[in-house]
């Protein structure tokens, strides 16, 4: 209670911010007028939108008092104070083009941060293009955004591409010597689950040729109940159980399966499983591997930047950051690192033409390590991915994750020029794997 | 024969969940002919209620750990009533001469009003409260393993399906129901109290509805918009069985369940088809619904 009272306080200071910097002038040169897109409603915000709406607000407040460590200590963007502009991603992929236009036209943003749905990316990417706004994407996944926009412009994407959660994953089975002769699977019906899938599998049989295939299911979203889905598994007896269940999904198919032995004497593996990690204790058997969509949250890198903004946020909201909250700070670092290596004289902000000159090349500092913007010509972010084991101290109430395992960009990312699918087929040409 | 029980086992499992889901929506239809959009609302407030209640006594009380069955229940009876009472007599009683269709506009203004609501009194977070649901351990099965808590599940719905038509069929209260169903003018004029039946059919529903919530809420993670995506299952429940007929609502999630545990074992890629393959087919047959009784249009 006392940490959702924290969360929903943080959520509505934030808001307050907003109803209160809403009414600036859009003129106000003195400013650096953010649009932040984010799930505030709808069953993705608990999970991801509030903790990344979270992460902006910490972030923004020690970045306007200048309060960051190097190589960030200039205030704000290039010394410009940022003003937040905060509004909702829930209400389907429609509407969010249109509170886009706003956020241009309207709110006249000199940038904008935003997005979790792949739908909602896919949806606002050509408009992005049309209104030449610097637009950057912190989270969703979809491989299909620079394969279908091949010459972006005014469009980045700071968080890693969804292909590598599941490459990762399939990497990190075999490595650690797991029994994968037959796997299974558990996604969500929809884009995210069957891609999910398609990638995993394609993975293990391309890394072990002869891998069964044993069950594959695909229930609806947010169905919340898995009964029939854990005896249809459990029957088939895989020795490995996939999946990328998100959110709440996520957390019940944890509680039910445990209960139900699901993961006795087999591996499950979670691709999004570290946004739980809190809340899972003794539900979740110790060895179920958990990934964090990169190395963030509970998987970041032992960097200053990292340990100062883990320290920062917990001061501030009582809570560890779980990975939406990493890739938005990500995302931020990453504009303000392209805008103050756009030239412009510190104090003043640079043209929008300038900053977007700035960002595909750019390698920045993040809280979650080095991120490197070389692949999709500069606009999409090649970063290390981690996974790792669940352990829970009973005694201590305390959750971690053991046996760590990091995979660079180049080892699981495709290259430029051939689609994921593709590149698992062929045999991953060109990996660069340790 | 290990397919044939589990798909017996979970889909018994999961009708006995639709049913604690669409009891107290097919309730307050078949009582006052309300298409009810608010009782997804109902079943997100008791989930919310329930974990909030036992989030908190496993974290600040250190009593009895079976203690949690009775809070479940407790919080889903305070926020049903609570609830029932203040939207019926607050808003639905000055609106019962409007034709149905305004009623599901109106109870779906609510659904929206209270989801937001819920969001306001609980958070945004999600509540793990998980501790009843491990509580009751598991049991083994022809080698498949069942929580024990879902089989409990089972017997309560079996108990209030009991309940519901031994008061509907065999009480007082029950035969002044029908009579209020079948013809509420009537009734009226033969002394029933139709504003106290309605009153206290809707606190019922509503309290069926967060009942089903705070059972549900120990095996799932309780976070907003879980009520919208129950809304649909319980229609097409209530839609097979027949609106208002309890025993359709019975037989209606024994249908869907099965069918749908069949889907996921047999040919998992017509599992979503599969529910609502079964409402079309039962309505293309009986456009009434199994139970449901095709009622001659008043001129």
């Amino acid at each position: 209670m006392k940490t959702t009272t924290k969360t929903l306080g943080s959520a509505l200071a934030l808001a307050a911010t907003v109803a209160l910097t809403s009414g600036a002038s859009a003129a106000d040169e003195a400013k650096f007028r953010l649009g932040l897109v984010t799930f505030l409603s709808g069953a993705a915000a608990g999970p991801f939108g509030v903790p990344a709406a979270n992460g902006a607000k910490v972030l923004i407040e020690a970045l306007n008092d200048g309060q960051v460590p190097a190589p960030y200590t200039a205030k704000g963007i290039n010394g410009v104070e940022i003003e937040p502009v905060i509004i909702d991603e829930a209400g389907g992929t429609t509407k969010q083009v249109e509170e886009y236009r706003n956020l241009v036209e309207r709110q006249k943003v000199d940038a904008v941060i935003g997005y979790i749905s792949s739908g909602d990316c896919l949806a606002v990417s050509p408009v992005v293009e049309e209104l030449k706004v610097p637009t950057v994407f912190f989270d969703c996944g979809t491989s299909r955004l620079f394969e279908e926009n091949k010459t972006p412009t005014y469009l980045f994407r700071t968080g890693p591409d969804a292909v590598i959660d599941n490459i990762a994953a399939a990497r990190y089975l075999i490595d650690t010597g797991r029994k994968t002769d037959s796997i299974a699977g558990i996604n969500q019906n929809y884009a995210w689950g069957q891609d999910s899938w398609a990638d995993f599998k394609a993975t293990m049989l391309a890394l072990k040729p002869g891998t069964k295939v044993v069950a594959e299911q695909f229930p609806k979203i947010f169905q919340g109940q898995y009964g029939a889905e854990i005896s249809a598994i459990s029957v088939a007896r895989p020795d490995v159980v996939h999946s990328s269940f998100w959110g709440g999904d996520m957390e019940a198919l944890v509680l039910q399966g445990t209960a139900r032995g699901l993961f006795d004497g087999r591996t499950g593996i979670l691709t999004t499983g570290e946004s739980g990690l809190d809340r899972f204790k003794a539900q979740a058997p110790n060895g179920l591997i958990l990934g964090a969509r990169g190395p963030f949250g509970a998987l970041q890198p032992d960097t200053a930047l990292s340990k100062w903004f883990t320290a920062l946020y917990n001061a501030k909201t009582g809570l560890q950051p779980t990975y939406p909250t990493s890739k938005m700070a990500q995302a931020i670092l990453g504009l303000k690192a392209a805008a103050e290596k756009a030239g412009a004289k510190p104090g003043s902000l640079p043209s929008k033409e300038a900053l977007v000159g700035a960002f595909p090349g750019l390698t920045f500092e993040s809280v979650a390590g080095t991120v490197a913007m070389s692949r999709a010509g500069g606009h999409q972010a090649l970063q290390d991915i981690t996974y790792g084991e669940y352990q829970y101290d009973k005694k201590a109430d305390k959750a971690s994750l053991a046996k760590l395992k990091t995979y660079a960009g180049d080892c699981v990312m495709p290259p430029d020029g051939i689609s994921s699918a593709d590149w698992i087929k062929a045999g991953f040409p060109g990996a660069k794997c340790n | 024969m290990t397919t044939a029980i589990a798909i017996g086992m979970d889909g018994l499992i999961y009708a006995s969940w639709l049913f604690l889901v669409a009891a107290g929506l097919t309730v307050i239809y078949g009582v006052m002919r309300i298409l009810n959009m608010a009782h997804g609302s109902f079943y997100a407030i008791g989930a919310s209620a329930g974990a909030a209640l036992v989030t908190w006594y496993f974290a600040n009380v250190d009593g009895n750990a079976y203690w949690s069955f009775l809070l479940l229940p407790a919080a889903a009876v305070v926020a049903g009533v609570i609830l029932g009472l203040a939207v019926e007599q607050g808003l639905l009683r000055f609106l019962y001469r409007q034709n149905e269709i305004l009623m599901v506009i109106v109870t779906y203004a609510l659904l929206l009003i209270l989801e937001d609501l819920t969001k306001l009194v609980f958070g945004v977070d999600p509540y793990f409260a998980y501790q009843p649901y491990g509580l009751l351990g598991r049991c083994e099965i022809a080698g498949l393993i069942f929580s024990n808590y879902d089989l409990m599940l089972v017997a309560v719905s079996a108990t209030i399906a009991s309940g519901a038509w031994f008061i509907l069929n065999r009480t007082v209260t029950g035969k002044l129901l029908r009579a209020v169903v079948h013809d509420r003018e009537i009734a009226m004029a033969m002394g029933v109290n139709v504003s106290a039946m309605f009153a206290a059919t809707f606190v019922v529903g509503a309290t069926l509805g967060a009942l089903a919530g705070a059972l549900t809420a120990p095996a799932i993670s309780v976070s907003p918009g879980i009520g919208v995506e129950v809304i649909i299952l319980a229609f097409a429940v209530v839609v097979v069985g027949g609106l208002g007929s309890i025993e359709g609502a019975i037989v209606g999630s024994l249908m869907v369940g099965l069918s749908r545990a069949a889907a996921v074992h047999l040919a998992p890629e017509i599992e979503l088809f599969v529910i609502y393959g079964v409402m079309a087919l039962v309505l293309a047959v009986r456009p009434q619904g199994l139970f449901g009784r095709a009622a001659a249009r008043k001129i």
